[in-house]
């Protein structure tokens, strides 16, 4: 089965620096596959590879079997792909119910409907709501995205991404900035919303440990631009060494 | 319910524009004329300024186009029916910034504002340096036209204007503004304003920023055109004072003035700014200082312009228990552009 996301070879280099280097990895339907690493590792700079946003020095990446290469990130969005980014991104002069709705307007392609009035559209206002109800902001819909919590901005961020209904949704530290206590609530959300979503694949960036290890099918560890280890929690968690380097070298955020 | 109030206001408003021909001196039915053809301009630069974000510094380009439309149409080419007048300048509006527009919506903020600037004064000088085809600095006659096949032959000019053109021009406006009403509250409309607020995650949430852009200042720019062929035959004229770019800078202290975070600010700025000017030029040889210390007031004490004082004032007089104190902000900051979000009926 091909992948829906590949890498053959890809790195980004910034003049000398190599901030990731000859990187093959592969996500297939079905999979949760948590990005590791310590800060400045470069799992930032992956999602931005894999999502287009960045084009790498050399390789390829491949979704859905296609070279992104030219792509942008409209076509990637409307043939399945979502993203959120590690600084919460919010609309601040939209409502919630607009946030989400801009996102329902891309997937039910009514974006070049100039004239037809959107209160008036059912079939919006009904999945807007629905995805409100799943990221428990339904109370929240007529507030303005500024006035949210941190939280709920957060929310706000990754509900906008589940409403175009993506196969695969990359997630760059969603829980940053969340406090320990309510981080396993935003992770359950989130994995719920997915599954209520059919999402087919997830990448998540975690600094958390314990959410890598209940959450993952497979842990990718990243080091000075490189793979240091890509196994399944098991064998991740049995090597000390690469626990070393992941969770010991990190200083705070 | 929550917009009863503000639908009477506009009724009444509209009312009392039919009734300025009847009620008051040509002179003022005259005056509101070219407050007519502001209006127009400038709900189509309030589309791309207010909901798009972009803030053009050369808008009175389109203006121009229109007016020198007409001028050709009319004029030059002897077809003196305002409709296909209308029409040309509208057209002529469309080449122009479907060219122009794929060219500046690359660039936002400062640099969107300098190069429209920039196009904008290439037109002056364009317009100014061709003197065989535009007549330079004396401009071209925009001849009396038809309206709707009529001509109106019992009447002069003044009479024109203050009579059967003011209510074509007010017709003209209220189609505009129901037009842009749609247009703002669209699909479109949400992907141009999750776009001004946030083009990165809008890119992310599929919205084809670019095109959208493009779309915002072709629109706008027939929206221009239009407005600047009411004025050119209001004047009777078209000239390259029309297109300078401190007429740009005009269009944006109207906007500014009544609020572009409004949709109704830019037509309220253009009112205000009509008899403003009219007002100050009879007391005043100083009138432009006036007018920009007005401008400095405004942005420092009503940076909602005219339209958030008048919500405000509005919500304070209504809101059940009116006791003093701060004027309670209403939670959307932008009534009319915001609008109360999806319907919360809809929440089972
Ligand atoms: N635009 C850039 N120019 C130069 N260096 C960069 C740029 N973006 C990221 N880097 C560097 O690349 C490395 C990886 O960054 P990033 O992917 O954000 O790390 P992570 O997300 O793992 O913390 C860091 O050392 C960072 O300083
Ligand atoms: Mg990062």
């Amino acid at each position: 089965m091909t992948p829906l996301i590949e890498t053959r070879g890809v790195s980004k280099h910034y003049g000398a620096f190599r901030a990731l280097d000859d990187i093959s990895i592969a996500v297939r339907a079905g999979e949760f596959v948590s990005i590791v690493g310590p800060n400045g590792a470069g799992k930032t700079t992956l999602v931005n590879l894999l999502t287009g946003l960045l084009v790498p020095t050399n390789g390829e990446v491949y979704f859905k079997g296609e070279n992104i290469a030219g792509v942008g990130p409209v076509a990637l969005a409307t043939r399945g792909m979502a993203r959120t980014f590690q600084l919460v991104q919010i609309f601040p002069q939209l409502t919630v119910a607009e946030t989400i709705g801009a996102a329902v307007v891309t997937h039910q392609g009514k974006q070049w409907r100039l004239l037809s009035p959107l209160l008036a559209d059912e079939a919006i206002s009904a999945r807007v709501a629905e995805i409100a109800g799943i990221f428990g902001l339904e109370q929240r819909l007529a507030t303005l995205s500024r006035l949210l919590s941190q939280g709920e901005k957060k929310l706000l961020d990754v509900a906008s991404a589940f409403a175009l209904q993506p196969q695969v949704i990359l997630l760059d530290e969603p829980t940053s900035g969340v406090s320990t206590a309510e981080k396993h609530t935003v992770m359950k959300t989130l994995v719920g919303a997915a599954r209520a979503a059919g999402v087919d694949a997830i990448i998540l960036v975690e600094h958390d440990m314990d959410l890598v290890a209940s959450y993952s099918h497979r842990i990718i560890a990243l080091s000075e631009g490189k793979v240091l280890a890509d196994l399944p929690p098991d064998a991740f968690f049995a090597d000390p060494a690469i626990i070393e380097t992941v969770v010991g070298k990190r200083r705070g955020h | 319910m929550r917009r009863a109030p503000s639908v009477i206001l506009i009724v009444a408003a509209v009312v009392a524009l039919g009734l300025v021909p009847v009620l008051a001196p040509p002179f003022y039915a005259n005056l509101l004329v070219p407050f007519y053809g502001y209006a127009i301009a400038l709900l189509g630069f309030n589309l791309l300024f207010g909901y798009g974000g972009l803030l053009s510094f050369g808008h009175a380009m389109f203006l121009g186009l229109g007016a020198y439309g007409a001028a050709v149409i009319a004029g030059v080419w002897g077809i003196k029916e305002f409709e296909i007048v209308l029409i040309g300048a509208a057209l002529a509006g469309l080449v122009v910034a479907l060219p122009l527009g794929w060219l500046v919506v690359r660039y936002t903020g400062i640099f969107f504002g300098m190069l429209t600037l920039a196009f904008g004064m290439l037109t002056h000088s364009v317009l100014f340096k061709f003197y065989h085809l535009t007549g330079g600095d004396s401009g071209m006659r925009v001849p009396r036209m038809r309206l709707l096949g009529l001509e109106f032959a019992a009447y002069n000019k003044i009479e024109l204007m203050a009579g059967p053109f003011y209510y074509y021009c007010l017709a003209l406006m209220l189609i505009a503004a129901f037009l842009m009403w749609r247009i703002v509250h669209s699909p479109f409309g949400l992907h141009l304003r999750s776009l001004r607020d946030n083009a990165q995650k809008a890119l992310y949430l599929g919205v084809r920023v670019h095109q959208f852009r493009l779309a915002a200042f072709v629109i706008s720019a027939i929206y221009g055109a239009i407005g600047g062929a009411i004025l050119g035959f209001r004047t009777g004229l078209a000239d390259p004072e029309l297109v300078y770019w401190t007429h740009s800078g005009h269009l944006v202290f109207m906007t500014v003035l009544g609020g572009f975070s409004s949709f109704l600010g830019p037509i309220i700025g253009a009112l205000a700014l009509t008899l403003l000017q009219d007002q100050l030029q009879s007391y005043t040889q100083y009138w432009r200082f006036v007018l920009g210390a007005i401008l400095a007031l405004v942005v420092i004490f009503l940076p909602r312009g005219l339209a958030g004082l008048a919500a405000d004032v509005g919500s304070f007089l209504s809101s059940p228990r009116r006791r003093p104190g701060p004027v309670q902000l209403p939670e959307h900051s932008q009534p009319g552009v915001l609008g109360p979000g999806l319907r919360r009926d809809d929440v089972a």
